[in-house]
Order: structure tokens, then sequence, then C-alpha cells
């Protein structure tokens, strides 16, 4: 079970991302994360595995508080924790295989992980998850060769492969065309049953999340808005998420096409794009 | 900052009309041409200060001339031979040491030299090391080496080992700083340690580029390696100082021919081999 409390993050610019978020996730529970540009959605899920560092509250998962973790205690936490992101990660210059295996580098030496030695049912799970995902003989393929859709199911094998106890997805389908999306959400949605896990998607196309989710969770400046399943999110929850409670704000959102140009901007610094993340 | 400028004028019959100016990178156009003439002026005198004279070339002509005819025809003997095969062995192989010892060298160096992947002490003291290779010619990082382990090609491979690292370190390290950091978050998210991430994260990335500044490095050592010989590190511009200081002047000509040999060759192969792994 994954526990959130008060979680709050605060960027070195006075960004303030998240202001005290708190829920619980349990079982194989699909759970949505929506909410305007600039809500803090991307900020929750890397607050979750550290990626982001939180600057106040706890996660804990399975008991473990995870913010109290050492580097190196967590990097063994992480290895319960996969993720996929809005623009698959993967190394591109590997092929298929090695980047699938990648979701095992946290139970393999360095050494053996330098001369590519993953234990044999390792190979064989990556096989097999890779004919699930639908690219069975695509092993030998560099990942620069794959379309953006083979791609994102690279990343989700990746993930499959780690064998975690709760799936973390930052906008999964933001990069993808609309009927590659559905794929990737049925596909999200199918792992969270088979594998009995929980999978905690940040999306903000509200009609897939709709779809796919048992729950969502409606962010809005940095702060829980709105919690329930899909039914119960009406036209005054959407209001609070997506108008900061003001019906009178209109519906464009000129935020969205500036996170669209910051994506592609592959800026300048480190320091720069965390701020950037924050900000969107 | 750039900046239009735009002047009025009357014309004869007394309207006024603008005239628009190409916009000018100085912060107006009287500077610019204050610029332009404190930059004429250091010309000038820069041709006064280092004596440039007309007599002075005319008789150098003549003195070239004198000597280059001393050189003719170039001295191929057969001691002499046998004094060039052993200088091109030691160029080469002082070439090649330095290549892989330099490379080997440089690598941590530039790891540690990339802003987005080493903590700030370290890149401060990477980068200093490579300033410090950089600063210097190998002329000079020669003489250092020959006053301490003596004259030969030992001191040569020494002094392009060093040299290396500052090119070598310098060019890996800007291009470590421009990978893609997304890759190695995925590796990071799934509780890779640090090395692993480097493995799979930024190697992959910057290996073709580690192996092509490999080779064009050892077509630079091997230019290099002809000429630090003129202050006693070895190989065959050692052979070509002892020449000139005997005025055996047509066997220095005959050194001067195979260096150019060499250094075309060099070129050459190391071309060829870029080519093929791009």
């Amino acid at each position: 079970m994954l526990r959130v409390r008060e979680l709050a993050k605060t960027y070195p610019g006075g960004e303030e991302a998240l202001t005290g978020v708190s829920f619980d996730v349990t079982g194989n529970e699909v759970v949505a994360i929506i909410g305007p540009s600039g809500a803090g959605k991307s900020t929750l899920i890397e607050s979750i595995n550290r990626l982001t560092e939180p600057t106040r509250g706890t996660v804990s998962l399975d008991g473990t508080e995870l913010t109290d973790l050492s580097k190196r205690e967590l990097r063994r936490a992480r290895r319960d924790i996969a993720m996929i992101f809005q623009e698959y990660n993967l190394v591109e210059r590997l092929t298929v295989m090695e980047n699938v295996l990648s979701g095992r580098l946290g139970y393999l030496s360095t050494w053996k992980a330098f001369r590519r030695k993953f234990p044999k049912e390792d190979v064989e799970f990556a096989r097999e998850t890779l004919d699930r995902v639908g690219l069975g003989g695509h092993e030998r393929d560099r990942a620069d060769e794959l379309s953006g859709g083979q791609r994102q199911r690279v990343g989700i094998a990746r993930a499959v492969l780690q064998r975690p106890k709760i799936m973390l997805a930052d906008e999964p389908t933001s990069s993808l065309d609309p009927e590659t999306s559905r794929a990737v959400m049925e596909l999200l949605t199918e792992i969270a049953r088979d594998e009995d896990i929980p999978v905690l998607i940040n999306i903000h196309e509200v009609d897939l999340a709709l779809e796919y989710a048992d729950r969502l969770i409606g962010l809005a400046d940095g702060a829980v808005v709105f919690d329930g399943p899909p039914v119960e999110l009406d036209a005054s929850a959407r209001d609070r998420i997506y108008r900061d409670g003001d019906p009178s704000e209109s519906d464009s959102d000129p935020d969205r096409a500036a996170e669209a140009t910051d994506e592609t901007d592959n800026g300048p610094s480190l320091e720069k794009r965390e701020i950037q993340r924050g900000l969107n | 900052m750039v900046r239009a400028i735009t002047n009025r004028f009357r014309s004869d019959d007394g309207s006024e009309y603008v005239v628009w100016r190409r916009p000018t990178a100085f912060p107006s156009h009287r500077v610019k041409y204050l610029t332009y003439a404190i930059l004429a002026a250091f010309v000038l005198w820069s041709a006064w200060a280092i004596r440039i004279s007309p007599e002075r070339f005319l008789q150098g002509t003549g003195a070239t001339v004198e000597f280059l005819a001393s050189m003719w025809p170039p001295d191929f003997g057969q001691r002499e031979r046998e004094l060039i095969r052993e200088g091109v062995g030691e160029t080469l192989a002082m070439a090649v040491i330095a290549t892989i010892v330099g490379v080997i060298a440089s690598v941590p160096v530039a790891f540690a030299a990339a802003a987005n992947l080493a903590p700030r002490p370290v890149y401060y003291l990477a980068r200093g090391l490579i300033m410090i290779s950089r600063s210097f010619h190998s002329l000079i990082i020669g003489i250092i080496f020959v006053v301490a382990v003596g004259f030969g090609p030992f001191a040569g491979a020494l002094t392009l080992s060093f040299a290396t690292i500052g090119f070598y370190g310098k060019i890996l390290a800007e291009d470590l700083e421009n990978i893609d950091m997304n890759q190695l978050r995925a590796i990071e998210a799934a509780g890779g340690n640090r090395l692993q991430v480097i493995l799979y994260g930024v190697v992959p990335q910057a290996l073709p580029r580690m192996i092509g500044l490999a080779i064009y490095r050892w077509d630079i050592n091997v230019r290099s390696s002809t000429i630090i010989g003129i202050v006693g590190a070895g190989g065959i511009g050692f052979t070509l100082l002892n020449a000139f200081d005997r005025y055996q002047y047509d066997f220095a000509l005959a050194i001067l021919l195979v260096i150019v040999a060499i250094v075309l060759l060099g070129e050459v192969a190391s071309a060829m081999i870029r080519r093929r792994i791009r």
C-alpha cells in the first residue's frame, strides 16, 4: 500500500509545486491524477520515488518510509517502484533487449551489468514480456529504430521487468497519437489486473482518465481538490480542478501551449529543466 | 544589442526625408567608426614594432635560396636511412603509446569535468587539470619532461600523453554535458547505482564519439611527435635537430620529406577509419 501524507515541494526558485498532498493507493487500483498544466502532477509522481526530492511530508510503501531512506536504501526501495515516462526515456543506442533488462539493474552487480550477464530467468522473463506488449522479435533492434508507440511499449516492458509493487506513469500518452494512447492505457490497466499492483498515472486527457481509471485524483495549484471514482466527477468537480473554482474564467489554457514548447526544448541546464518541470 | 538608427535630413527643396541605416552591432555608428580607427592605428603600430623592412626581406631571400641550394639533393645514404628508420620507429611508437595512455587517463578526467555528472569540487579540479594541460604548447611541456626524465622518446611519450588529456578530456567533457539526461533518469528510477547509470545511460550515448576522438587524437599525436624531438624528446624530430646541428642540410631535407610523408599517411588513415565508424 502506498501512503502519501502532507507531501509538499517548493522549488529553489520559490515555486510551490505541491502544498500538502495526502492519499492512499491500495490493491490493484488504476488511479489517474488529473489537473491542468502547472498543477504539480509531475512533481507529485516524481516525489514518490524521490527523483524529485520533496521538501516536506512522507511517502511510505508497504510500511517503508521512502522519505527517510539513505541514498543506498532508496536505490533498493526503487526496485519495487517502476516508472514510465512521457518521453519513454529509453537508452536510444542500446537494443530493445538491453533496455528491457535494465529494469533488473537494481538486482545485478555492476561488473555483471557491464558484461551484460543477466540471469537466465531475467532474459526469459524479458522475452515473455516483450511478447506480451506486442514486440516479440524486436529484441535486437536499437531503441532509436522504433516508433513512439513501440518505444512506450518497451518502457512498459522495462517497468514490468522490475516485478514492482507499484507502477508510476508520468504522462505516458502525451507524446502519442490518440489510438496509440488508448492501446497504452489498455496495456497499463491490464498489467494492474494481471500483476495485481496499483498503477498511478499522470494524465491531462480527462477522457482517457474517465475511461480507464478506477479512481481520479484532481490536482489544482499543488493541492488535491477531488478524489473519487469517475462517476463522481461532475461539473462542479471539474470546475474545481480546471478553473480554480472560478467558473467565470475562460476554457482556454495558455499554459498547455507553453508546456508543449517546453517539452521539445532540450533545455540548457539541469537546474533550469528541474524548475520547468516544476512549473508544468 | 542591435539598434536601428534613423537620421532626418533636409533635401534641397526644404522638405524633410528620412534615411534608413542598417542596424549595427555597436552601440552607435560613431562608436563603430572609432573602433575601426583604433584597430587601424594598432595595425600600423604593429608593422612598425616588428620592424618590417623590404631591404631585410630581400637580403633574407638571398640567404634562403643559398640555404635551400645547400640542402639539395636530399641525402638518403646508407647510414642516413638507418637513422631515419630508427627515428620514424620511435616517433610512431611514441604516438601510439601516448594516445593509448592519454585516452585511458582522459576518460575519468572527462567524466569528472562534466558539470551534469560530477559534484562541484571534483568538477573544478578536473577542469583545472584540463586547463593546465591546454595552456602550454607541447614543446614547452616537452622541455619540462626532458629535464625531468632525460632525452629520448620516453619524455616524448609523457609529453604527448599529457597533451592528450587536455584535448580529449575537454572535448569529451563537453560532449558528456550535452547528453540526454532523461535516459539516465530511467536507470536511476529502476534502482541502478551510480556506475550502472554511467554504464547504461551515459556510455552508450558517448561511445561513438569517444572512439572517433581517440583516432583523431592519434593523428594529432603523430604530427606532434615529429616535432617535439626538436626539444630532445626523441623520435624523428630529434634526428632532424642533430642533422641541423652538424650542418648536414641535405640529410635534414631527407628527414623533412619523410616527416611530410608520415603526416600525410597519418591523416589519410585517420580519415578513413573515422569514416568507417560513423
